[in-house]
């Protein structure tokens, strides 16, 4: 039985047929995938290699490599903070501290309510003019403080789901589970 | 001397995002003015006559690129990395989110110069709004009929995809980001060949940085020749400099080249925060080399700053006061080739993990003097040795810093902790 919504299927096979070669479709299928479960599941990726007539295990080798898919279910929101240079010499330290303890949770780890997932990250996310920055479900949040982290949260906790700025489907609730730095 | 304002000109201007604004600031004249009276030959030698180099961070020359794809042999590729990962770099960011349909159009010249039937713009998988942004302004100009079959009326087509990676560093190098955009694991391959020869599908690809491209429509219109007179001799036209760190304004300067890093500093950056002074910059992003305040009259120029030990790569300026504990810098920056590594060669796969190794523990200040002098063996085993640049470039920065700061890097064994937070942490008490 398929995992995948009849939208998410159409999506894929419109990815496919952009492209010269249906393998290249990878990656936006797997954003697809992504973007309806909250994470890729084993079902999930098992259709796209059957859409884009590979094998799962081709479809879980390319999936693995790239950090920002997910393997197992997060919260609702995703929360990335930057603490590569430019953002440590303007204060990232004092932002992970304070994420920490206002959502009660180490790095990768998800609130006990399911709203937020979170982590810091090396990889520099481009946002160096306006650090400290972190990116809340893809959206650019720069010029942090603890006050303004505390703002932003509060901001897309209250929205209604899917309402978020700039929101990013996630159906996935699932269980706080700590995941893979 | 002030910003020049060529690619940066119309930033901030309301609905620049918008097809309608861009045309009626001039948008698409430039790629008008190469499909109806350039070949792309007369292009390609227009685009050599500017001496632009590429803007990804190597400096290849662009025209000199285009014209090493075989003659006669098609299909062949264009594709514009938009993947700009390099710590301290947001300029690429900054050209899609303020000009996007500079970018298209200068894709549009470029894939005409070599004839291309398909541009692929591969943006990080970070840049999550700018891809949708890139994905409607396409949408937009193939409406307009900019893009897709017999472009305004011509005999060249060429269609636009956009594609989004998903967090890889690695797939900035050219040969990964082509094995990424074929559905692989974004590793490097084996050159030569190179991908003028087989890139893409096999086929004869070129790889354009967004910078680089985004110049294009202002050389068509305006001439190489024009082109080749802003900015100094071997580093032609100007640069977008991400400036960040401990400055008083950081953001994105567009400079003549040849103009020294001390105006950049002073005049656009207003100096360095709090009244206090600057310790070390790196120019280039997190791949280069330690720069110090004596090397501030560099002029912003290829050439002059590779001389000095370091090079202006990818444009970035990372600004550092006299609180900043150069082993911290080194440790964050040889912990993000540790995670970067792409795992296909043991000197970076096992290299990186040596370094970030001993860099958390000196920082921690529990490292010992003897493992401290491991340092430089296990660079000098990773430098020169890896399959791509991305080892080599994971020990310039922490072995220049190792050289310049060696008293600093020394006094944190068996300190046990960072000795410089230390000391500011006391002045800052006191």
């Amino acid at each position: 039985m398929s995992v995948l919504t009849a939208h998410t299927r159409a999506e894929i096979v419109r990815q496919r047929d952009r492209y010269p070669h249906a393998r290249s479709a990878v990656l936006p299928s797997l954003w697809a995938v992504q973007h309806q479960l909250g994470y890729l599941s084993p079902e999930g990726m098992a259709e796209v290699a059957e859409l884009l007539q590979l094998t799962p295990s081709e479809v879980e080798a390319v999936a693995s490599f790239y950090s920002m898919y997910f393997d197992r279910p997060g919260g609702r929101h995703h929360v990335l903070v930057c603490i590569n240079v430019s953002c440590a010499l303007r204060g990232a330290d004092e932002i992970v501290t304070h994420l920490e303890r206002r959502l009660g949770c180490p790095s990768g780890g998800t609130t006990a309510d399911g709203a937020f997932t979170w982590e810091h990250t090396v990889e520099c996310l481009g946002a160096c003019g306006g650090a400290p920055a972190m990116q809340v479900d893809h959206h650019f949040q720069e010029n942090l403080t603890p006050e303004r982290v505390d703002a932003i949260l509060d901001g897309v906790r209250a929205a209604p789901a899917g309402e978020g700025p700039q929101p990013r489907p996630r159906g996935a609730r699932g269980p706080s589970a700590p995941r893979a730095s | 001397m002030a910003e020049y304002k060529l690619l940066t000109k119309d930033f901030g201007m309301a609905g620049i995002q918008t097809l309608a604004v861009y045309e009626r600031i001039g948008g698409y004249e430039g790629l008008r003015k190469a499909l109806r009276s350039m070949t792309p030959d007369e292009l390609v030698a227009e685009v050599k006559t500017s001496g632009i180099r590429g803007r990804g961070g190597a400096g290849f020359p662009t025209g000199l690129k285009w014209s090493f794809l075989p003659k006669g042999v098609h299909p062949r590729y264009l594709c514009v990395n938009a993947d700009e990962s390099e710590p301290g770099c947001f300029k690429d960011r900054a050209l899609i989110d303020e000009n996007p349909h500079q970018l298209i159009e200068g894709t549009l010249i470029a894939a005409y110069a070599i004839q291309a039937p398909i541009a692929f713009i591969y943006i990080r998988g970070e840049y999550h709004e700018q891809r949708l942004l890139l994905e409607r302004c396409v949408e937009e100009a193939r409406a307009a009929g900019y893009l897709g079959r017999g472009i305004l009326g011509s005999d060249f087509s060429c269609d636009v995809i956009v594609h989004g990676g998903a967090g890889a560093y690695i797939c900035g190098e050219e040969t990964a980001l082509i094995d990424s955009l074929e559905g692989f694991r974004g590793q490097p391959r084996l050159k030569p060949p190179f991908p003028a020869v087989k890139g893409l599908y096999g086929k004869p690809t070129v790889v354009n940085n967004v910078e680089t491209l985004s110049n294009l429509p202002h050389i068509v219109l305006r001439g190489g020749a024009w082109f080749a007179s802003v900015g100094a001799d071997k580093s032609t036209g100007t640069r977008l400099f991400c400036c960040s760190g401990h400055i008083n304004r950081p953001g994105t300067y567009e400079m003549q080249l040849g103009t020294p890093i001390r105006e950049l500093l002073e005049d656009e950056c207003r100096g360095i925060w709090k009244g206090r002074s600057l310790k070390a910059f790196q120019p280039g992003g997190g791949s280069m080399q330690v720069l110090l305040p004596e090397h501030l009259d560099l002029p912003l120029e290829m050439d002059a700053v590779q001389k000095a030990g370091s090079a202006l790569g990818a444009g970035a300026m990372v600004f550092m006061d006299e609180t900043t504990c150069m082993v911290d810098v080194s440790m964050r920056l040889v912990d993000f080739y540790q995670h970067e590594s792409c795992g296909k060669c043991a000197p970076c796969r096992e290299g990186t993990y040596f370094e970030s190794d001993l860099m958390h523990r000196l920082e921690a200040g529990v490292l010992t003097a003897a493992e401290l002098s491991t340092l430089t063996d296990i660079c000098d085993n990773m430098n020169g040795k890896c399959f791509c640049p991305l080892g080599d470039t994971a020990t310039w920065f922490v072995m220049s810093a190792y050289a310049a700061f060696r008293g600093e890097f020394e006094e944190h064994c068996g300190a046990g902790g960072c000795p410089v937070k230390r000391r500011h942490a006391e002045v800052a008490v006191a």
